[in-house]
């Protein structure tokens, strides 16, 4: 991965969340990666693993505590909200729930309008018209339901006027936070299908956050793993399913149902025992070590690096540095 | 074999201000001694009404305008709140998805899965109630059951939670459990964790299960036999092999189409069934799911297909199973169970 086309890099990224008693949520601990242009990091972990916490900072929602944002080469973790106007323009989000991030009270003409206002793109009220009706047009809605409001419409609806508010502006970078976990199986495919299809034609380049890991291997080129607020593992999307190193993505890989009733009602499973521990108090060493069946001593006591184990394949794991 | 339960053309309905929704359009299904039955469908298909009809537990304007609902041998519409209520957690028990609107907050686990037994059998001391529940614990494989047992729901996670959901459900060791969407709302990992525990209690406790889900990997793990909903109808029954290598309905054959499966070449594209589920309120005069059907004739609009039979418990609602369906481009031509 060449620096220089990198769209997106992150550099030590943390972002804490103070609490009650002087204590802080360690949500996002100082986590490196960076997104060529035109391909698709995917993010997986549990629930609490801090891959949302670090979408929303990336894209400056949360302020971050250390380390450095890049976009296109430029620093944004520093940046004021009105030196960060143009950045925005270039980095956009689909959310995760397609009911609550939609103002009820909006119609989908004002909804995917508001970015063309925010950033004062259009001279005319016509040319906005022509804009809107066109980017309805392209996520599959047609000119009857720009008047409409956001309860008139289904779940995949909503999403794809969600997807049509990202992309109005054209913007390099998208960060998908679980664009399709609130979706019906049969929804999820044609979101997915169209997301694809966008960034071929566009070249956009995205940060896909899920916890659905065969869709994210569908999707992505390269994937991120993880845990506690840590990069445990990162790779090719092909190779850390065939091949996962850390013992956690392994473990999640073992838990995926298996739509084949002839491997799922036979094989038996590894799985990962126990749950998330509290990410007030992460455990010492490397975090996972609490619920890893090979921890040893030096696993509790002094945390792994993530470092190169193959070819572009890194992971944070003693048992396969040692 | 043995019905623990059977139900009859059940049909049930929501009267709302814009009409009345036909959420359950006449179901037919039983469920045998010991076996665990999946019920999948999308949101809106009429899955989890069926099963809260099971229970009689509608709420609002929901009603059951049909059918019958018979549990070991006995029917189940018309009775009496206090007569369900007695067979309610003895008889049939329910799981939810969400374990933590499941559960109140102010009232520790221990107690609440407590009550389930002093409801059913008031004859209990306080302590035999405590020591039972330590057992369920034990058997849910909560850790540290006996001061765990005193804890409030906010502290415990999601998939402790549903553990407790599920101990209180087993506390009177029902002959059905009926499962809502009980893992729906956790981590793979933890979904996985309670999958393992709701097959291992199966086995030792042998009763049945009903399964409702939308995900067809979950089912997959877990069921002998599936029904898929659509539309408030049963689009397609068959044991678990038949539904994934031999399914004769096309809503079946979309839903399997459209999950990325996790050894498949991504340079495919994901073959996602087109449009969106019918409005219940004008539900579709003929199949419900013909809009949305690459293979929908002129007949599929305008009248409802009856449930053909294709081999040993295989049946599907589909006009393409008809004795004089088209055979160009029918899609079930040559297969096991489908017609010359």
């Amino acid at each position: 991965m060449k620096e220089e086309t990198a769209v997106l890099q992150v550099k030590g990224l943390t972002k804490h969340f103070p609490v009650a008693g002087h204590k802080v949520v360690h949500a996002v601990d100082d986590v490196s990666f960076s997104v060529s242009r035109g391909k698709t990091l995917g993010l997986v972990g549990e629930s609490g693993c801090g891959k949302s916490s670090c979408a929303r900072t990336i894209i400056r929602i949360y302020e971050p505590t250390a380390g450095k944002i890049l976009l296109d080469g430029d620093d944004i973790s520093l940046l004021n909200q009105k030196q960060l106007l143009p950045y925005r323009k270039k980095m956009q989000m689909i959310f995760q729930d397609p009911y609550a991030s939609l103002n009820a009270r909006m119609t989908v003409h004002d909804i995917v309008a508001e970015p063309l206002k925010a950033h004062k793109i259009c001279s005319s009220r016509k040319e906005e018209n022509e804009m809107v009706s066109d980017m309805l047009a392209r996520v599959g809605l047609n000119r009857d339901h720009a008047g409409r409001y956001a309860h008139e419409f289904s779940g995949g609806q909503r999403q794809r006027v969600g997807i049509a508010r990202a992309l109005i502006l054209k913007p390099e970078l998208v960060i998908c936070d679980e664009p399709i976990s609130a979706l019906d199986v049969s929804i999820q495919a044609q979101v997915v299908n169209m997301l694809r299809n966008f960034q071929e034609e566009l070249g956009l380049t995205y940060l896909f956050i899920a916890h659905d890991l065969s869709m994210v291997r569908y999707v992505s080129d390269d994937v991120g793993v993880m845990y506690l607020g840590q990069l445990v593992e990162k790779c090719e999307a092909d190779e850390i399913y065939r091949h996962p190193l850390h013992p956690y993505t392994a473990g999640l890989l073992s838990s995926i149902p298996v739509p084949n009733p002839r491997l799922a009602q036979e094989k038996e499973k590894s799985g990962l025992e126990g749950d998330l521990p509290s990410p007030i108090a992460p455990p010492s060493g490397c975090r996972f070590h609490t619920r890893c069946p090979y921890a040893s001593s030096c696993c509790r006591e002094e945390a792994p690096e993530l470092k190169e184990a193959s070819s572009g394949h890194f992971v944070a794991c003693h048992r396969i540095h040692n | 074999m043995e019905h623990i339960l059977e139900v009859k053309d059940l049909q049930t309905s929501f009267l709302t201000s814009s009409g009345e929704v036909k959420a359950v359009r006449g179901v037919s299904f039983f469920v045998n001694k010991g076996e665990s039955v999946g019920i999948v469908g999308e949101s809106g298909s009429g899955k989890s009404v069926t099963s809260l009809s099971v229970m009689q537990l509608l709420v609002g304007t929901g009603k059951i305008i049909g059918g019958s609902v018979k549990l070991n041998g006995r029917e189940l519409v018309g009775l009496s709140p206090k007569e369900m209520r007695s067979i309610r957690g003895k008889e049939v028990a329910m799981i939810f998805q969400d374990p933590m609107t499941s559960l109140n907050p102010l009232i520790p686990v221990g107690e609440q899965v407590g009550e389930m037994l002093w409801s059913h059998d008031k004859s209990l001391s306080k302590a035999q109630r405590e020591e039972r529940v330590i057992d369920l614990f034990r058997m849910v494989r909560i850790p540290e059951p006996e001061t765990r047992l005193k804890s409030f729901p906010h502290e415990f996670s999601g998939g402790m939670r549903q553990r407790v959901m599920i101990a209180m459900a087993l506390a009177c060791k029902p002959d059905l459990l009926i499962a809502d969407e009980p893992t729906t709302a956790l981590d793979v990992s933890i979904q996985d964790q309670i999958l393992k525990l709701m097959r291992s209690i199966q086995k030792e406790m042998g009763m049945s299960i009903m399964f409702i889900t939308h995900d067809l990997g979950v089912v997959a793990e877990l069921c002998s036999r599936v029904l898929v909903m659509y539309g408030g109808l049963i689009m397609e029954e068959a044991n678990i092999y038949d539904v994934f290598e031999n399914p004769l309905h096309p809503y079946t054959m979309g839903l399997i189409a459209s999950i990325p499966d996790i050894n498949q070449d991504k340079s495919k594209k994901l073959q996602p069934i087109i449009g969106s589920p019918p409005d219940m309120v004008h539900p579709p005069e003929g199949c419900p799911f013909a809009p949305r059907c690459p293979y929908a004739c002129r007949i599929c609009l305008h009248q409802l297909p009856p449930v053909f039979s294709a081999g040993e418990g295989h049946k599907s609602r589909c006009w393409l199973l008809a004795g004089d369906a088209p055979s160009s481009g029918n899609p079930l031509k040559g297969r096991k169970g489908a017609k010359e």
